[in-house]
């Protein structure tokens, strides 16, 4: 096998108590690609990325992330791989004891020691590349709307110029021009940066921009993988019930219907 | 058989509690000593569990040592040893109210800021984000909080011991009528080092207590505002609980030494 992966799982499982989240996930992220993540509400993603940072612990099967095992690994080897990562949570996860730029510069100032000045300067221009000018810098982050709060989340999880940057639902809450800066810009980190990019989205339009590979996600399992350009003919009923957004079709939503 | 099971559970869920809590506690010791320490950090945090609990604790000592001087001259007047009241207050202040006192009115205050804090912290995800952006939620969250403590608590009662007496002072001179140099004369000759020491031993050990307890309940707190809430109950009620065993055991080690 020639392609260089990144992100190796095999058969990864995850319970919180009875209830199976992950059920067996097989994934191959090659390196310097964008795969997107798409699936139902519910349905696993978050927990997924989760297991590969070592957030959760897996309860069987294999990660190998560079070909090292994450799971079991100790603190010490976790925190030397999660320099290398970044990460935007679904719900921001911003500290609201710092302003905005020193949230961006986090990674920076505590991970790298560099000096605050040289940190700032880059926070801001983190900043502005997610279209926050610089006196939303001086802010805190309580004082942000939700789709403001997310692009300070995006400027952190670029910030330090990971190798892996992992992005949970990055356009969700976002108006629809800025959403597509936003794409832009992932684009932009897995092209010049070279970066490896998971992306979690419920935006079609935007999984088919930043995507070079899709896996969709059903009940804790990957049941569709490929590239961007085949997901319109994956011949998957749950693919293209999910792509059209149809509520009739093999996914079934726990919703009673009248 | 049903109810068995049922102990058992109860037994085996207390056994684990207690080994997490240990292992929290050795991460938060080592995390202490090993560098990178953050003197910002701690100093941030020394303002808020120190400086700011400081009215709180000069007003417990205050009416604590006022209230002593009155009862004390109570009893001291059925066995006509009115003249021990400035003794007894200094002592009972210093070995004892005190510092207990204080280390109550400080967990109330400050456990609970630290797991309402950090639980608020973990239920919005931002210990996990610290731990992607390389930064040891132990060394970064943790061990300020608990240095702090432990350097501020004995200075908190160095305050307490001072004003408390001083609030004796005041009632013995003012309301029970106590010439002012013979109760001061009393006080100084009659206390010894070892009283003060004892009790800032003691509190030292609370202030460990005292940070421990929030950061534990706050850093394993989950499920939202609700447990948010009930990690800021238990961190006072545990706090409080081992503060006041704490102290017994300690009294009696110090006691026998
Ligand atoms: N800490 C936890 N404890 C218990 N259950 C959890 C926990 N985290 C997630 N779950 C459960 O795992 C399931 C999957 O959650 P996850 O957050 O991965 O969903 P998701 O695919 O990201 O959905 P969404 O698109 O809505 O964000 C959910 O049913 C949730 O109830
Ligand atoms: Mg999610």
């Amino acid at each position: 096998m020639s392609e260089d992966l990144h992100i190796k799982m095999r058969d990864v499982r995850k319970a919180f108590g009875a209830k199976h989240v992950l059920n067996g996930i097989n994934l191959d992220v090659p390196r310097g690609q964008s795969v997107v993540i798409i699936g139902g509400s519910g349905s696993g993603k978050s927990v997924m990325l989760k297991c590969i940072l070592g957030i959760l612990r897996a309860d069987s099967g294999s990660i190998q992330v560079n070909g090292r095992e994450v799971i079991g690994q100790s603190t010490s080897d976790q925190s030397e791989m999660l320099q290398h990562f970044g990460m935007l949570f679904q719900g921001a996860a911003l500290f609201d004891s710092l302003t905005v730029w020193e949230n961006v510069s986090f990674g920076l100032i505590q991970g790298k020691n560099m000096p605050r000045g040289e940190a700032k300067d880059i926070a801001m221009a983190k900043l502005a590349q997610v279209g926050l000018g610089s006196e939303v810098g001086e802010l805190s982050p309580a004082e942000l709307s939700g789709g403001m709060q997310k692009r300070v989340g995006l400027a952190r999880a670029i910030a330090a110029d990971p190798d892996v940057i992992f992005f949970d639902e990055p356009t969700t809450g976002l108006d629809p021009i800025m959403a597509d800066v936003i794409n832009d810009l992932i684009v932009k980190c897995v092209k010049d940066l070279g970066a490896t990019a998971v992306s979690i989205t419920h935006d079609m339009a935007s999984a088919r921009k930043i995507a070079d590979k899709i896996a969709m996600i059903y009940k804790g399992e990957i049941i569709w993988e490929g590239d961007a350009i085949e997901v319109d003919a994956s011949g998957n009923a749950h693919v293209d019930q999910f792509i059209h957004g149809r509520a009739d079709g093999p996914i079934e939503m726990d919703v009673l219907k009248p | 058989m049903n109810f068995i099971a049922a102990l058992g559970r109860f037994v085996l869920e207390i056994c684990a509690e207690i080994g997490r809590l240990c292992v929290f506690i050795k991460d938060s010791v080592w995390h202490c000593f090993a560098p990178p320490v953050y003197p910002r950090l701690i100093f941030d945090q020394m303002v808020r569990i120190g400086y700011n609990s400081l009215p709180v604790v000069g007003l417990t000592a205050f009416f604590t040592g006022g209230v002593l001087a009155l009862q004390i001259y109570i009893g001291g007047t059925r066995f006509n040893a009115e003249s021990l009241v400035s003794s007894i207050v200094a002592l009972g202040i210093t070995r004892e109210l005190g510092p207990v006192l204080a280390g109550l009115m400080v967990a109330g205050r400050v456990s609970a800021a630290i797991a309402a804090e950090l639980g608020t912290m973990r239920v919005t995800e931002q210990i996990d984000a610290l731990a992607t952006l390389s930064t040891n939620p132990f060394k970064y969250l943790v061990a300020p909080r608990v240095i702090a403590a432990v350097l501020c608590l004995p200075l908190l009662v160095v305050v307490a011991d001072t004003i408390g007496i001083m609030g004796g002072y005041i009632v013995g001179t003012k309301s029970l009528g106590f010439n002012s140099t013979v109760y001061i004369k009393n006080t100084v000759d009659f206390l010894e080092f070892d009283d003060i020491f004892s009790g800032l031993v003691k509190s030292a050990v609370f202030g460990f207590i005292i940070a421990v307890m929030g950061c534990y309940h706050g850093y394993n707190s989950r499920g939202g505002a609700q447990g948010v809430g009930r990690a800021t109950t238990n961190a006072v009620v545990s706090a409080s609980i081992l503060i006041l065993s704490a102290n017994y055991v300690l009294t009696s080690l110090l006691f026998s030494s």
